[in-house]
């Protein structure tokens, strides 16, 4: 009876629940990408071949159909790529002729690198303003604030994007992007510059919510009673606004920031494409119109992973800042 | 009572509401000496929460001092600078507030909490650790050393309020405000609580701020009360003299709606008719004319002021008179 009973508490403790949710979360994905990319029309030889498919010889689709592996069933092909995501190799490219995994390990990096800089700047201008419109509700530069917040959530990032690449190439004749992409370790002065502008997009994007939800926690919490015994005691209004408001206010502000991530990363996509960045956003996306399967899934999934890990990342957080979590 | 300058006095005090101003307290004076314990009852609305607040300039958002002032030891606090009036709180004056289960800062340490007060008024050194822990050992805190490393979610409301004493109690401040600090609290604890409360005033000879509901509850704890209705006094005097022999028909009204021991008779406890008015509607007129059993015409188109010594005022045209 003993072990049962301590069996099932370490099969219902919050941990191996987490993983569990995590996992099941990470399958569902899986099934998800794998049956929307055959359920949209054409195939890896439409992807290659574009209209002079109709030229191929049904003796010719056939061959091809066997060599890309889409002539199994779909389970088959499924658990084909299972086997090569789960051994690192994550599927191959055809059009490449390399292992996914050869992409990711090049493009990974660009993509962790544009979420990185987007997340530090949007939280950062994101605090920064909505403290500033906090602290004084409906005066001027509350609305200056909240102007802000509402153009940057108005304006898209590939309008954004669009803007910026114009102005600066044509009026300015600075195009950094145009250039070889040069990661950070190689170049870091032209890697920066290549990375300012598409970081400022997402920054923004992600700065307009953090901003808002800022403003409204923190004008939540300036009226709770901790904060009157905090003036209370003396605390000088500096101390109040950072020890008591603020780092009361952080729980919604974290959640907000990780919610934001998911679509920072949606972001990368289009904001990689315009700012010629080779990003998993833009390999995902060739990948679509090639209608890689395999390189397509395996993207997919590595998104999913750098999600739910943010989301895991966010709970951990909780924890730090707020001591009624267990 | 002494002919010394009070340590607090509290002069025509008048709140309003900032937006289409709303009076909520009107004309209150009254003074604390050195030493002196001054209990204000009321019931919820009449303003007495407010008139604790504003003496430390703690007014919530959207509501302010209109009129009058309030002097500490000479320096007027309505006009006195925000630095000024931040060097005062939590170490000449202090606060214990209602509801203990809010008034702490939920993602600090206790320890902490209690060091930013040393540390808001003198420079931390390595005595403070053990100012903080012979505080909280003052106020009936068990395992102090583990207290301070808590949260207060760990601690239960009437622990929480011991803390908020302990924070209150120390800088040996000159002026304790209490704001109702028991009516969050179970009964069993209430009782430890004001004995506590009692206790320490006593052994630092303290002036107090007792705001309550409750008349049985300051009765034994403070030397003068003062009745608020409706954001204005209607009558004040010492414990002897309010108990004894009400003047204003509200605080006759409020005494004998008090349960006693004493009587066995099961009959229904004595209640006030009708509800009281808000005090931005009162007008020219004595607030508690439409429940008063004694009301005459000039009751209702003139407002009576309080009239009297520290021993005995009241505000009322037709008080009770002698018993």
């Amino acid at each position: 009876m003993q072990v049962v009973s301590r069996l099932r508490r370490f099969i219902f403790s919050p941990t191996i629940l987490r993983i569990f949710s995590v996992l099941s979360t990470l399958f569902g994905i899986s099934i998800f990408v794998f049956v929307v990319l055959r359920v949209i029309p054409g195939d890896t030889i439409t992807g290659s071949f574009g209209i002079e498919t109709g030229v191929l010889t049904p003796d010719q689709i056939a061959q091809l159909r066997h060599y890309y592996g889409i002539d199994q069933s779909l389970l088959l092909q499924y658990l084909s790529w299972m086997k090569s995501f789960l051994s690192g190799q994550l599927g191959y490219s055809f059009s490449t002729g390399v292992s996914v995994l050869k992409l990711t390990k090049s493009a990974l990096p660009v993509t962790v690198e544009l979420a990185l800089i987007g997340t530090i700047l949007g939280v950062v201008i994101g605090i920064a303003i909505g403290m500033f419109s906090a602290r004084k509700p409906g005066s001027f530069r509350d609305f200056a604030g909240q102007l802000f917040g509402l153009l940057a959530l108005a304006i898209p990032g590939f309008v954004l994007s669009t803007a910026i690449v114009t102005i600066m190439a044509n009026k300015f004749h600075y195009f950094p992007n145009g250039l070889e992409y040069m990661p950070p370790w190689e170049n870091p002065w032209t890697n920066f510059q290549q990375m300012m502008f598409p970081g400022l997009v997402l920054g923004i994007a992600v700065a307009a919510p953090v901003m808002r939800t800022t403003r409204s926690a923190l004008l939540e919490t300036v009226d709770k009673d901790f904060v009157r015994t905090a003036h209370g005691k003396g605390v000088a209004p500096r101390k109040v606004q950072y020890r008591h408001i603020l780092r009361n206010s952080l729980i919604p502000i974290v959640t907000m920031t990780g919610i934001q991530f998911g679509y920072l990363l949606g972001g990368a996509v289009i904001v990689e494409q315009i700012f010629a960045l080779p990003g998993m956003g833009r390999q995902v996306l060739n990948a679509i119109t090639k209608r890689e399967y395999a390189t397509v899934q395996s993207s997919v999934m590595i998104f999913a992973i750098m999600f739910v890990t943010i989301n895991v990342l966010t709970d951990l957080i909780y924890r730090k800042i707020d001591p009624r979590i267990k | 009572m002494s002919q010394l300058k009070p340590l607090l006095l509290v002069e025509n005090l008048g709140i309003s509401t900032v937006q289409d101003p709303r009076t909520l307290i009107n004309d209150v004076t009254f003074e604390i000496h050195a030493g002196e314990a001054v209990g204000v009852v009321g019931e919820s609305g009449s303003g007495k929460t407010l008139t604790s607040l504003s003496i430390l300039g703690l007014l919530p958002r959207g509501v302010a001092v209109t009129a009058g002032s309030v002097n500490y030891n000479g320096m007027n606090l309505t006009t006195a600078s925000p630095q000024q009036i931040r060097e005062l709180r939590g170490s000449a004056i202090s606060m214990v507030y209602q509801d203990p289960m809010t008034a702490l800062n939920p993602v600090m340490k206790i320890g902490k909490q209690l060091l930013e007060v040393i540390e808001s008024h003198e420079k931390l050194d390595a005595n403070s650790d053990q100012r903080v822990r012979d505080a909280l050992k003052e106020v009936g805190i068990p395992d102090v050393a583990r207290a301070m490393q808590s949260y207060p979610h760990e601690f239960s409301g009437g622990m929480r309020q011991r803390v908020m004493i302990a924070m209150a109690l120390l800088l040996s401040p000159k002026l304790l405000i209490a704001d109702e600090p028991t009516t969050a609290l179970d009964v069993t604890i209430q009782q430890q609580i004001l004995s506590l409360v009692a206790e320490q005033r006593q052994k630092r000879n303290m002036s107090m701020l007792w705001i309550t509901h409750d008349l049985g509850v300051v009765a034994n704890l403070v030397d003068r009360l003062i009745v608020m209705y409706a954001g204005r006094i209607v009558e004040s005097g010492t414990v002897k003299e309010i108990f004894t022999n009400p003047q204003h028909p509200y605080t006759a009204g409020l005494l004998s709606s008090l349960p006693t021991t004493a009587d066995k008779s099961r009959k229904r406890l004595t209640s006030i008719a009708g509800v009281p008015q808000k005090p931005w509607l009162v007008g020219q007129s004595c607030a508690f004319a439409p429940r008063c059993f004694k009301v005459q015409p000039e009751c209702r188109t003139q407002i009576p002021h309080l009239v009297g010594n520290l021993e005995k005022s009241v505000a009322c045209f037709h008080p009770m008179g002698a018993l």
